[in-house]
């Protein structure tokens, strides 16, 4: 069977459900496995990384499968994607895959075929000069970023994903490509707090973030939103049945009840929040999902909002890196960057990664009262000297 | 070991397929490439093609020139797509929001999902991509693939498509990025007719599932973990493409407690693999830690000069539980009270594995902050045996979705439903007894909500029998 050249192909716009097919679902896994990856199912004993981004998995039947991993962009056109089957034909007898964090991996059954690769991914570079297989993202290290669409395709974002990930991965390079951190970081991104990319528990995330009220279009809200499902979505109560002067239906909004989180506009096309100073970024730290030690747990606010300064962001990779470095500097072996921080007491990671601390950083959404700290364990630090001051108690 | 399709699939040879020859897939040179200009000015996205990562736009470009030279007549969509994209992509960075309208209801017949519609705000300078609608392609579980299947989708996307995609989606579906509404039935024609191959979930409905690479190149996978998530994604088709639920709803499959593809945080209902008997310990490999033979934590930490392993500061003080110790050169664990937290295991995989009476612990209710904050699954069923034909888990899910259908309100996640609900009455939904294990604590305050039959006597008094005892 060929793929059909015709316009519309086998479907036709008269008949609609003629030869429907549907229902099928996912093609099976089984098939793609590398035969070595069959052979083997079930069977792994142990694995070694044999240097950054390079894995040696070893089997109950003596085999080897060799796993080199590369940085993938996620966007990927057919072209990226033909390179890749290029490389898998060559080297992998025809298989390759993708891991949830969007690295590609190639897997070979010997340390001749490894080397042949190896050599091969290095080389291949786009005629700009970036890396199109950058070899890395195992171990104690950053690996690629996950990510959503931004302005490549959605309609909600604050940010842009796609830039900032390129611009900070280009920062963080060497942490892709060497395993010299206490422990590895997962850095993710997303361009609204809709987070389809679901970033909350991460060692640092970042997050695009309105800061300004929706605008109401009024001429249009009557006849495009339904009003109850708006006002019900609002997280706050800020949203309010109004009329305009001609009279339409409309609603209005609280501005100080608004928190920005632009779950009405969702709901509504007739209340957009993008603006071009409104929005930017927050950097968000020390959250993580493994069971390792100690619990999965969030990642906290540690900066409330930086610019979207396109197409580089250079005040978003500067505060990463100072959060980065601070750890690489302070945190033990096996130490998680969230872990770090509670050990050494959340003033301290302010103070060493001289991150301002300000007002945003205080919880008062709900819950807040569980994030007060109501004890009299506190070290001292500036921060600390400074309330002492401004209260008087002291010269 | 081998696992078989639920369904004979039909073989897919890409030669047998193909659209293009090998003549139009190699059309331009690297020097054309260099030379090579999109036909807005695209100052700012150029930027991003220098610096070591992967330069999406460097990416971008070449497809946009292979398009170019394709000629029109080999392509179903405009040629120029990617060069607009670029072109609206700059003019975002410029203006600071980005220009894809609101919302737009396109679809396959038939499905609620799988397909989301875009528009582009400035259709008259960007024309090519005034449509630029996604389909979620239901990748195979845990993305493994063959050139045959990856080439069939370049050919059928660059026909019909904008050549451009996501490897993958965060939920886990291969994404085409950009389409025109006349191909989307086609699009979906050829990929079941021929690809064999269906769309992934969106909107209200199951979300395509998604599992880590469990038993095929892991040593810790506790369960099959591929073969529960297709076991599931295939039962579970008509929830998966009509919208019948409340919101999305999410499974994620994870085969050991390190969380690979993150379930705990954003899977309602999160797989994770676990065991019920004791970790495996092989003594000479712990010897051989000891001494230096085996490098730590599979050479994760090799970067930098963390001293000499030593067994007691980098394992056993770690340990969360306390519940290991070395006597007479063996290492020891009291393993009813460990926790199963993986950091030995990750430490020293070659001398300490996860039991072999393994199976999953159920968690319910993660989810993103959008709406009333993140939340993280709840534990709630510890263990339970995770074996085909899966008719034990299946039926968990069904008591789950049956209680979430009648009681959520629009937009309301399993999680948030869990909280306006409390947990006990999730348990009575269940059929399963309160454990404390689904508590870090138990509650501060005694507000308990005693049920009327909880108290002897009922809660029907007569204030006269209480004013006859207390005058007023």
């Amino acid at each position: 069977m060929k793929f059909s050249q015709e316009r519309l192909g086998r479907y036709n716009p008269d008949k609609p459900m003629e030869n429907r097919i549907t229902d099928l679902g996912p093609r099976h896994f089984w098939q793609y496995f590398p035969p070595i990856i069959q052979r083997n199912y079930g069977k792994w004993l142990y694995h070694e990384i044999l240097e950054p981004g390079v894995l040696v998995h070893v089997s109950e039947t003596g085999e080897k499968v060799y796993t080199v991993r590369c940085g993938g962009a996620r966007f990927m056109t057919t072209e990226h994607v033909r390179e890749i089957c290029e490389i898998a034909d060559k080297y992998c007898d025809g298989y390759v895959r993708w891991t949830t964090r969007n690295n590609i991996e190639f897997m070979v059954d010997s340390p001749e075929k490894l080397e042949a690769l190896k050599k091969d991914l290095q080389s291949r570079k786009h005629v700009s000069g970036s890396y199109k297989f950058p070899i890395g993202g195992t171990g104690a290290g950053v690996t690629s970023i996950v990510h959503t669409q931004g302005y490549i395709h959605c309609h909600t974002p604050a940010t842009d994903a796609s830039s900032m990930v390129k611009a900070l991965m280009d920062e963080l390079f060497e942490y892709f490509q060497s395993m010299k951190l206490p422990a590895q970081v997962r850095v993710s991104m997303a361009c609204c707090l809709n987070m389809c990319g679901a970033v909350h528990c991460s060692d640092i995330a970042l997050l695009g973030y309105h800061r300004k009220p929706p605008i109401v279009d009024n001429e249009v809200l009557e006849s495009v939103c339904e009003i109850p499902l708006v006002i019900a979505a609002c997280p706050t109560g800020a949203i309010s049945p109004s009329k305009t002067e001609t009279g339409k239906k409309t609603v209005k909004i609280k501005e100080d009840r608004c928190m920005f989180c632009g779950n009405c506009y969702t709901m509504c096309m007739a209340l957009p929040l993008a603006d071009k100073e409104g929005d930017g970024v927050t950097v968000l730290a020390g959250g993580k999902v493994s069971n390792r030690i100690t619990p999965p747990k969030f990642s906290k606010v540690v900066v409330p909002w930086l610019p979207n300064n396109f197409p580089r962001f250079p005040e978003v990779c500067e505060a990463v890196k100072k959060i980065l470095e601070a750890y690489a500097k302070d945190a033990k072996k096996y130490e998680r960057l969230g872990d770090w921080a509670e050990r050494i007491g959340w003033e301290k990671f302010f103070e060493k990664t001289g991150l301002p601390f300000t007002e945003h950083l205080i919880d008062d959404y709900r819950l807040q009262y569980d994030t007060y700290r109501t004890s009299t364990l506190f070290k001292y630090t500036e921060a600390a000297w400074e309330v002492s001051r401004a209260a008087g108690g002291i010269e | 070991m081998e696992f078989k399709p639920k369904r004979e699939e039909r073989e897919l040879k890409y030669q047998e397929v193909r659209i293009y020859s090998d003549v139009e897939l190699k059309n331009y040179t690297e020097e054309e490439l260099k030379n090579f200009k999109v036909k807005h000015p695209i100052p700012k996205c150029e930027q991003l093609e220098s610096g070591p990562w992967p330069s999406f736009v460097a990416d971008a470009k070449r497809a946009a020139l292979h398009r170019k030279k394709l000629g029109q007549d080999r392509l179903m969509i405009e040629r120029d797509v990617i060069e607009d994209l670029l072109g609206q992509l700059e003019l975002s960075f410029e203006h600071g929001e980005t220009h894809w309208k609101h919302g737009g209801i396109v679809g396959v017949f038939g499905y609620g999902g799988g397909v989301i519609g875009r528009y582009s705000d400035l259709q008259e300078q960007f024309p090519s991509i005034a449509h630029f609608h996604t389909m979620r392609v239901n990748q195979p579980a845990s993305k493994f693939y063959n050139t045959d299947y990856l080439r069939s989708l370049c050919d059928l996307w660059d026909f019909r498509g904008s050549s451009m995609m996501n490897m993958h989606g965060s939920t886990g579906d291969i994404i085409l990025l950009g389409t025109f509404t006349e191909q989307l039935e086609p699009i979906f024609f050829e990929l079941t007719h021929v690809v064999d191959q269906d769309l992934g979930g969106s909107g209200s409905n199951l979300r395509t599932p998604e599992c880590c690479l469990g038993k095929a190149r892991c040593e810790w996978s506790c369960y099959d973990t591929q073969d529960l998530c297709y076991e599931l994604t295939t039962y579970y088709q008509d929830e998966l493409h009509r919208p019948a639920f409340p919101y999305k709803f999410k499974f994620k499959f994870d085969g050991c407690p390190n969380c690979c593809v993150a379930s705990i945080a954003r899977a309602d209902m999160s797989f994770i693999g676990t065991w019920r008997d004791d970790i495996r310990i092989d003594q000479e490999a712990v010897k051989a830690y000891i001494a230096g033979e085996i490098v730590p934590n599979g050479g994760a930490h090799a970067g930098r000069d963390w001293g000499k392993f030593d067994i007691q500061k980098e394992v056993i003080d770690l340990c969360p539980t306390k519940c290991m110790w070395m006597e007479d050169g063996k290492l020891k664990i009291d393993n009813k009270e460990c926790t199963r937290c993986m950091h030995c295991i990750n430490v020293m995989p070659r001398a300490l594995r996860p039991g072999t009476d393994t199976g999953v612990s159920l968690l319910f209710g993660a989810k993103a902050p959008i709406l009333e904050g993140a939340q993280l699954g709840v534990l709630t069923i510890p263990f339970m045996k995770a074996e085909p034909p899966y008719d034990n888990i299946k039926e968990v899910i069904e008591k789950v979705w049956n209680w979430w259908m009648e009681e959520g309100k629009n937009r309301e996640r399993l999680g948030e439903l869990i909280q306006r609900y409390g947990i006990p009455k999730f348990l009575e939904v269940l059929g399963i007894p309160p454990m404390p294990q689904m508590v870090k604590e138990p509650r501060s305050n005694p507000y308990i909500f005693w049920k009327e039959e909880d108290v002897p006597g009922g809660w029907k008094r007569d204030i006269k029998d209480y004013r006859a005892r207390h005058k007023r």
